[in-house]
């Protein structure tokens, strides 16, 4: 019960009226960027990051939380109304969301995504406020080996696990590593990679990075694409649900919550995969009571993936707080809004700075709250902004991106580079190359120099020192099984496409093929 | 990115994706670099792994990587590009759209000291809205212009950084 407590004391410094201001604006940005077409939750974090660093940590921290809400909000509002998740984790609530909104059931979609949100959402944060300080505490003994086979074991489970082909995963993963090298070696202060330009060898903000990869990119990639009809947004009014759609979303949410927290407290997780298990959990659970209405938009369907989404996403934050290792797009991004607080996550920053720790816990359960409280009347509001017109939408994407990588150091060097990023960022898209294995090299390449030099230092270049510890031997044979179980599987089971065939997706996503037109 | 339906069934024709040859020859290329650049570094002391190994193992890495992209390409590897609610995969890409705003992007760079932001930002909408096909010029001027200065006053009231002024300046 300490830890509530604590919790407690961190309510108390994050509310006052000026805070709770600067978390009803960070939602209501949050949630404008996030239904944007296009943008997902890490994007809207990384673009509204800059707003957030003129403040005070605590401050900051509250804003960011409602942003960091609002940005997930926002997406599945866009996967429920248009039927295009704005990333993987939302996929399995756009197929049934946005069925139910085809049949005049958006309001409920979007009441159910919000309450369920809710639920998870909260009992995820009360999760990671008993876990994260107990893994911490353990964490602390971890000594640079553990550590380093840690980074290797959530680099390759993120890039081979997740995407589609391992290979291209890898190559995203070392253009990210050397994009890491950018800048001052740790160690002896030599500029690496950095072309005697003095602001590359001040290292390459990961702000801009992210900005580059995900805004611009994307922005590009849509412009050298852009569809000639508009895409058909489904009107909606307020959300609201009645008893029986709360007697049916109750149990999804609570199971959901339950896949989704462990999948994303361990540092091999993401949402994709509780999703995934939540719907053909609800849809078999249906089944099994003779009412299936998977396939005509069943708000089982939406209810269990979304709780599931969100339970993943406060599960982030175990490890994300606790070891400083971040395993989604977003969690990544948050790791370098930390480091802008001055915040560096990991084992001591439970014992350094537990106020902030908490407060940022309470800023989290409290952005959670405003998020319901705003966004269920707002909803209308949101759902027109799907309107705006293409060019003017991306225009505005590409003016937000380059205020806010400007906005951070005000040189016009960011901007240059932002640019690159973007042309690498259309690139990959064009190559398809997954997006989370670059951002991921980035901030985790330096992390793990430091902590093999560290390791190194102290066994005096005994190689063996890395795996002297059992804890690292145990991490190694899980990446071991990590990158050998994908190849099995494959050659044992049917490719995941076609896993999806059975599940019914392809009928759904050739039928939005027609409606596009 | 894994939407069977919405990415183009790959015809006979384009069996082979032969551009992916560039990023191949690209990863050499930044691979090779990466490498070489390592050995310009000098080596301290007390320190047994040294400022080398790291940009030595991304290095050899990058080349291999390179090197299994092209093998894969030749035998027929094809990136399943990204689908998206704005993109339409069934019209060759429009390459000349990111060129122009890849112009307009670099024309902020060049100039956002002088003009300053709320200038450069207001042109950087416009540019960009136009260089999409929009061709409402004086909405789309007067909305660029409303969001970089009120963007100019959010981060100098609300939050204390002080963007350029450029030429405004004394007027802003």
């Amino acid at each position: 019960m300490d830890n509530l407590g604590l919790l407690m004391g961190g309510f108390g410094a994050v509310l006052t009226p000026e805070n709770l201001m600067y978390c009803a604006i960070g939602v209501l940005l949050g949630t404008f960027v996030g239904v944007l077409p296009g943008i997902g939750p890490a994007m809207a974090v990384a673009l509204l990051l800059p707003v957030t660093y003129g403040l005070d940590p605590v401050a900051a921290f509250i804003m960011f939380a409602g942003i960091y809400y609002g940005g997930m909000y926002g997406g599945s509002t866009t996967a429920i109304l248009l039927n295009t998740p704005g990333e993987s984790a939302s996929v399995m609530t756009a197929l049934e969301g946005n069925l139910m909104a085809r049949a005049g059931k958006a309001a409920q979609a979007l009441a159910t995504a919000a309450i369920g949100s809710f639920i998870a959402g909260t009992i995820g944060t009360l999760l990671v406020v008993f876990f994260a300080p107990a893994l911490a505490s353990v964490a602390v003994e971890i000594g640079a080996p553990s550590y380093f086979a840690l980074m290797v074991l959530a680099m390759v489970s993120v890039t081979s696990v997740l995407g589609g082909s391992p290979l291209r995963g890898f190559i995203a993963l070392f253009i990210g590593l050397t994009i890491g090298l950018v800048g001052l070696d740790l160690n002896t202060g030599q500029p690496r990679l950095s072309f005697d330009q003095p602001l590359l060898a001040d290292r390459i903000d990961v702000v801009v990075v992210a900005v580059g990869i995900f805004a611009l990119g994307e922005a590009l990639w849509v412009a050298a694409h852009l569809r000639r009809s508009p895409a058909h947004v489904i009107p909606v009014g307020r959300p609201w649900m009645s008893r029986a759609d709360f007697r049916r979303s109750w149990g999804p949410w609570l199971r959901g919550t339950a896949y989704g927290f462990p999948f994303g407290a361990v540092p091999a997780g993401g949402a994709e995969i509780p999703t995934f298990l939540s719907y053909i959990t609800e849809k078999r659970i249906a089944a099994r009571h003779g009412k299936d209405e998977f396939g005509r938009g069943a708000i089982e369907g939406v209810a269990g993936p979304e709780a599931a989404n969100n339970a993943s996403a406060a599960g982030t934050f175990v490890p994300l707080l606790a070891l400083g290792l971040p395993v989604t797009a977003t969690s990544a991004v948050m790791l370098a809004a930390f480091q802008g607080y001055g915040i560096e996550p990991g084992p001591s920053l439970m014992t350094d700075q537990p106020d902030l720790v908490w407060a940022l816990l309470a800023s989290l359960l409290i952005g959670n709250a405003l998020l319901l409280v705003l966004n269920l009347p707002l909803a209308p509001v949101w759902a027109k902004l799907l309107r705006i017109p293409r060019p003017q939408l991306y225009a505005g994407i590409l003016f937000f991106a380059a205020l806010g990588s400007y906005a951070t150091n005000l040189q016009p060097f960011d901007l240059f580079l932002l640019l690159l990023l973007g042309l690498l960022g259309l690139m990959m898209r064009r190559f398809a190359l997954p997006v989370l294995p670059l951002i991921l090299g980035v901030i985790l390449g330096p992390l793990m120099e430091l902590k093999l030099r560290e390791a190194m230092a102290i066994s005096g270049g005994e190689v063996d020192a890395l795996w002297s510890e059992p804890l690292a031997v145990v991490i190694y044979a899980v990446v071991a099984v990590a990158i050998i179980a994908p190849l099995v599987l494959r050659t044992i089971r049917p490719a995941p496409a076609a896993v999806a065939v059975d599940e019914g997706l392809a009928g759904d996503t050739t039928r939005e093929e027609e409606t596009v037109r | 990115m894994d939407n069977p339906g919405t990415a183009t069934p790959p015809s006979p024709a384009t069996d082979r994706d032969l551009p992916q040859l560039g990023l191949a020859a690209l990863l050499v290329v930044v691979g090779a670099y990466t490498f070489y650049d390592a050995t310009t570094l000098r080596v301290g002391f007390g320190d047994p792994v040294g400022p080398r190994l790291f940009p030595y193992v991304i290095g050899t890495v990058t080349v291999v990587l390179g090197l299994l992209l092209a093998v894969a390409t030749l035998r027929g590897s094809v990136p399943e590009a990204e689908g998206g609610e704005d993109v339409d995969l069934r019209h060759p890409a429009d390459w000349l759209t990111v060129l122009k705003l890849a112009g307009v992007l670099l024309f902020t760079v060049l100039t956002i000291s002088f003009l300053g932001w709320a200038v450069s930002g207001a042109l950087l909408f416009v540019g960009c809205a136009w260089s999409l096909g929009s061709r409402t010029l004086v909405r789309d001027v007067l909305v660029g212009a409303v969001m970089a200065v009120a963007s100019w006053y959010f981060f100098h009231e609300g939050l204390g950084v002080i963007l350029p002024a450029g030429i405004l300046d004394g007027v802003l």
